[in-house]
């Protein structure tokens, strides 16, 4: 393996839209998927004229990322303008932070093959999106739709710290799961408002410096970030391997393709000339400010995970996949108020739900499955009303439909037979009809049991409650 | 000398004071509509000569002068500039209202909302005649960078009126409108009005929300009036000042009374002379009706002496980087893209790119945008922009130390008196020098008038009184004091010359 040759570098560029309800610097909506440029003013659009007012709430969510994520927090909070043209960009300049972000110096833990591995933030900053343009097909034009203009967006730099492209989507999934806790964002690839850049680069190991990087762009899911790093990974150490130089530039991930493109090279990159924005005067972040802010911030999936492994007995995995996505973990934290078999409604969670979604390409928003519902239809089996495989029938209908184990048991019929006589009598029935199976079992052939099982659960359509079943069979069968 | 001079003067219906302009239309002897055809048939028979207006809003004005005569008939409360026929400079976005920034840029760029000084003009039931020429994108000092044509000096046709509000000061001098609205970034309301006899306050920094006036320099930029006296600058003061949401940069301060302040009171007024405003490159005969002025003041128990900016020479240096750099990212917007003028047929977007913004932009906005870009290029940032902000620090403080002692600061607001077209046009350099005393003043950020204060051969000379940051009150009332005292603002121009 050529990679046993050399040690990958990694730092990742998030960019993470804030849900605020309008836009950082004018009173426009932000919410997804209006028909194009209809949430835009003058200011938005950067007529001859306008002036930005910056958006407080949008402050507020960057501080309270920036928080999650362990940043130190800056005093002041200060603009400057990044100058470029381009169409999807009104005024010819974002305006962003520069040399005073208002995080720094960060860190998260993520885990990769049980062990636990720390990453540096280097910053997190303030900035407003840019358009987005539609490239028609032969080229002869753009569409340019200002919607998304003008979006708070923070974005997240992180140390080189990042060893494998396997770290690079932990780190993610850690980072958007720390932003869905936080409610700072919708944290949706697909939608764009979670996109990520990288810069990898080679070396031998043993190496203290670091290779030449190359940056990649275009990657549009955690999985296609994976693949890209793991293909470019590949693409740096055939150059290295064959005595040749990895060139800076950056490079382009097409999905379709599974490759990597050059897009521009290091001759070509910008001088945005930053300065400070001199239509917004600085803001500052005084003590107060900031203490309610950090008081805002809910328990992170870190701190939930300890306390699933202390308070519930979780293995250390099982709290992992449970705290990965707050709206799991509230799941189960729900279905607790009515259950206190814990372990069980991680095991339905685990399996089941996720099964489900990962099946059905889901995710857990998108289905109307409640704690509550969770929680009773535990108690249910802890009743005996219905036994564990019947569960299974009522769980998926649950994830369906959203409505309670009971009225789904009752709509289906599916209350377990628990009543002696009555199993009895079908006992009775099919031992009557299969004298050879009963025959095999007595020669000594166990498998004829479970035939016999299998038929006395055909009979009752599977809600027999089984262990009366297995009682009353072997009485007969000895008997 | 020239100083003392008096002339009968030619008065006409803009030349009556407000008030009682106002209690002409009170009593009906006079409607906003005669008020506004008055306006448009100076502007007819003097605007050929002149060419202070870019837009004409004819059908507008008329519209709003007789839904103000219709209310006078009503009664009720009436706004403070009550049907004043009102100018504006060509930067500030008028909704409806062509806004060109007297540039080919825009030449078909209509705004689709209204700048808060244009609403807040509106709600002072002000009427809005047209638009007014200027240098493009207010780069420049005596309007010959206007796209479309230059603006003559009412006082001597082949003169320039100063820029970059030329049209506005020409336009107030010539009687066409009662009041205009300015612009200044480093003197371009002050030093037209020095060169054309009028009154021009550029209030400060911060005073005058900003939103709607199409960026030069974003630190610098700032809204002020353009009268025949200075009652009326108070006034229109009064009626544009104030904190303004949209503008982060606003102040949110409380407004004086403006008109209250001017009691004709300057006894025991501490006035700082700076050495560096009267010593070399300064017009002898400017400097003997500054001299001349400062006497009358001290006639009125005011006291003066000489002071010291000691960083006045780096102020236009200064400026210069500081502004350009501003304004490279400030016109950066003007891409062919969005609105304006588009190249026709580009082969691909940098095409699109460079040819909109060669065709559309003149040369001095060339020049400065190139300026500053290279001022904020990466390697050069710390030597131009940066230092250049430390030095705008340094040229703050001297004003800061001088406040310490004195309530105003007084001395010339150009070193000569208007200049001939064509005169200074391929000498950058010397252009620039025009602004040296009005610069230091708008890189300190406070707030100035330019008042006349005589005339040398002809042609008026102002006076630029500075005042303590948001204390315009004081620089008013003296103004106001002096005023009252000498009669340069009573003379009117002949609107001869050569052409």
């Amino acid at each position: 393996m050529i990679l046993d040759r050399y040690e990958t570098v990694i730092g990742l560029e998030v960019h993470v839209e804030l849900h605020t309800k309008t836009k950082i610097f004018c009173g426009c909506s932000t919410s997804f998927g209006a028909p194009p440029n209809t949430h835009t003013c003058p200011i938005c659009l950067g007529h001859p004229g306008v002036l930005p007012v910056l958006n407080r709430q949008a402050v507020e969510y960057a501080m309270k990322a920036a928080m999650a994520i362990n940043c130190e927090i800056a005093d002041w909070c200060k603009f400057d303008r990044k100058n470029y043209f381009y169409p999807d960009l009104p005024k010819a300049y974002q305006i962003s932070q520069y040399d005073q972000p208002i995080g720094r110096n960060g860190w998260i833990d993520i885990e990769v093959n049980g062990q636990t591995k720390r990453i540096g933030i280097t910053r997190l900053h303030l900035e407003e999106d840019a358009g987005k343009l539609t490239h028609v097909e032969g080229g002869y034009a753009s569409l340019a739709d200002f919607n998304r203009v003008g979006t708070p967006l923070i974005e997240i730099v992180s140390e080189p710290d990042i060893r494998s492209p396997e770290e690079a989507k932990a780190y993610l999934e850690k980072l958007k799961a720390i932003m869905q806790y936080c409610d700072v964002s919708d944290v949706k690839m697909e939608q764009g408002s979670l996109r990520c850049d990288a810069n990898i680069s080679l070396r031998p190991y043993g190496q203290k410096t670091f290779g030449t990087r190359a940056e990649l762009k275009n990657m549009n899911s955690f999985r296609g970030v994976q693949r890209g790093l793991e293909y470019e990974q590949l693409r740096q150490a055939d150059i290295l391997d064959s005595g040749g130089q990895v060139e800076q530039e950056t490079r382009r991930w097409d999905e379709a393709q599974g490759k990597t493109f050059s897009m521009r090279g290091k001759e070509e990159a910008h001088d945005y000339r930053y300065f400070p924005d001199p239509d917004l005067v600085r803001i500052r972040l005084d003590d107060e400010w900031k203490a309610k802010v950090r008081a805002s911030i809910p328990e992170l999936p870190d701190a939930r995970k300890a306390r699933y492994i202390k308070e519930y007995g979780l293995s250390s995995y099982d709290a992992d996949v449970l705290t990965s996505s707050m709206k799991l973990a509230d799941l189960f934290e729900d279905s607790l108020k009515y259950t206190t078999d814990a372990k069980a409604s991680a095991n339905w969670i685990m399996g089941d739900l996720l099964g489900y979604l990962n099946a059905n390409d889901l995710e857990i928003e998108n289905v109307p499955l409640t704690g509550q519902g969770l929680g009773e239809m535990i108690q249910l089996i802890e009743k005996g009303t219905i036994s564990n495989k019947i569960a299974k029938t009522v769980f998926k209908s649950m994830i369906e439909t959203g409505k309670s184990p009971k009225q789904i048991v009752e709509e289906q019929g599916l209350v377990q037979i628990s009543d002696e006589g009555a199993i009895l009598a079908i006992v009775d029935a099919v031992i009557a009809a299969n004298p050879q199976s009963v025959a095999d079992y007595r020669g000594g052939k166990d498998k004829a049991l479970g035939f016999l099982v299998g038929q006395i659960m055909k009979e009752t359509k599977g809600k027999a409650n089984p262990g009366l079943v297995n009682k009353l069979l072997m009485e007969r069968l000895k008997g | 000398m020239h100083c003392g001079m008096k002339e009968e003067p030619d008065l006409s219906l803009f030349d009556l004071r407000l008030t009682d302009l106002h209690n002409k239309l009170a009593h009906k002897e006079l409607s906003v509509s005669e008020l506004v055809e008055a306006s448009l048939s100076r502007i007819a028979s003097t605007d050929g000569k002149i060419g202070a207006f870019l837009t004409l809003d004819e059908s507008g004005a008329r519209r709003a002068a007789s839904a103000l005569d219709e209310q006078l008939l009503k009664g009720g409360e009436r706004g403070l500039l009550f049907g004043l026929p009102a100018g504006i400079k060509d930067n500030m976005a008028t909704e409806g209202l062509r806004t060109t920034c007297a540039s080919k840029f825009l030449d078909n760029h209509t705004p689709i909302y209204d700048a808060t000084v244009v609403k807040k003009l509106r709600s002072a039931q002000a009427v809005t005649i047209g638009k007014l020429n200027m240098d493009e994108f207010a780069m420049g000092g005596s309007n010959e960078n206007s796209a479309y044509h230059p603006v003559r000096n009412p006082w001597d046709l082949s003169r320039v009126p100063g820029g970059s509000s030329g049209g506005s000061a020409a336009a107030v001098a010539a009687g066409q409108v009662y009041f205009a609205l300015g612009s200044d970034t480093g003197g371009s309301i002050r030093q037209p009005a020095s060169y054309c006899g009028v009154v021009g306050l550029k209030p400060t920094y911060g005073l005058v929300s900003r939103f709607g006036l199409v960026a030069f320099a974003s630190s610098l930029d700032q809204i002020g009036p353009i009268t025949k006296n200075v009652e009326d600058a108070a006034y229109v003061l009064q009626a544009i000042a104030g904190h303004d949401t949209m503008d982060s940069t606003s102040a949110n301060v409380e407004i004086p009374d403006y008109t209250a302040a001017l009691t004709g009171d300057v006894q025991g007024l501490r006035i700082g002379v700076p050495k560096e405003y009267l010593g070399e490159g300064i017009d002898p005969q400017v400097k003997a009706c500054v001299l001349e002025a400062l006497k009358v003041l001290e006639s009125l128990g005011a006291e003066w002496e000489e002071i010291s900016l000691p960083h006045t020479e780096y102020a236009v240096a200064t400026y210069y980087l500081l502004a350009s750099s501003e304004a490279s990212s400030n016109l950066a917007r003007f891409d062919g893209v969005r609105y304006g003028v588009r190249a026709k047929n580009p082969e691909n977007l940098l095409d699109l790119y460079r040819r909109s913004r060669s065709e559309g932009f003149g040369p001095e906005v060339k020049r400065r945008i190139m300026l500053g870009t290279y001022a904020l290029s990466s390697g050069y940032y710390d030597a131009y922009y940066l230092k250049a902000q430390k030095v705008r620090t340094l040229i703050k403080r001297d004003f800061d130390q001088a406040f310490e002692r004195f309530d105003l600061i007084i001395g010339p607001t150009a070193p000569t008196t208007a200049f001939r077209l064509g005169e200074q046009v391929g000498d950058p350099l010397t252009m620039y020098l025009n602004d040296i005393l009005t610069i230091p003043v708008s890189l300190a950020g406070v707030p100035a008038i330019s008042i006349p204060c005589g005339f040398a051969d002809g042609l008026p000379v102002g006076l630029q009184m500075i005042g303590k940051p948001f204390d315009e009150s004081t620089v008013l009332r003296a103004a106001h004091a002096y005023e009252s005292h000498t009669d340069h603002h009573k003379r009117r121009p002949a609107l001869s010359g050569e052409v």
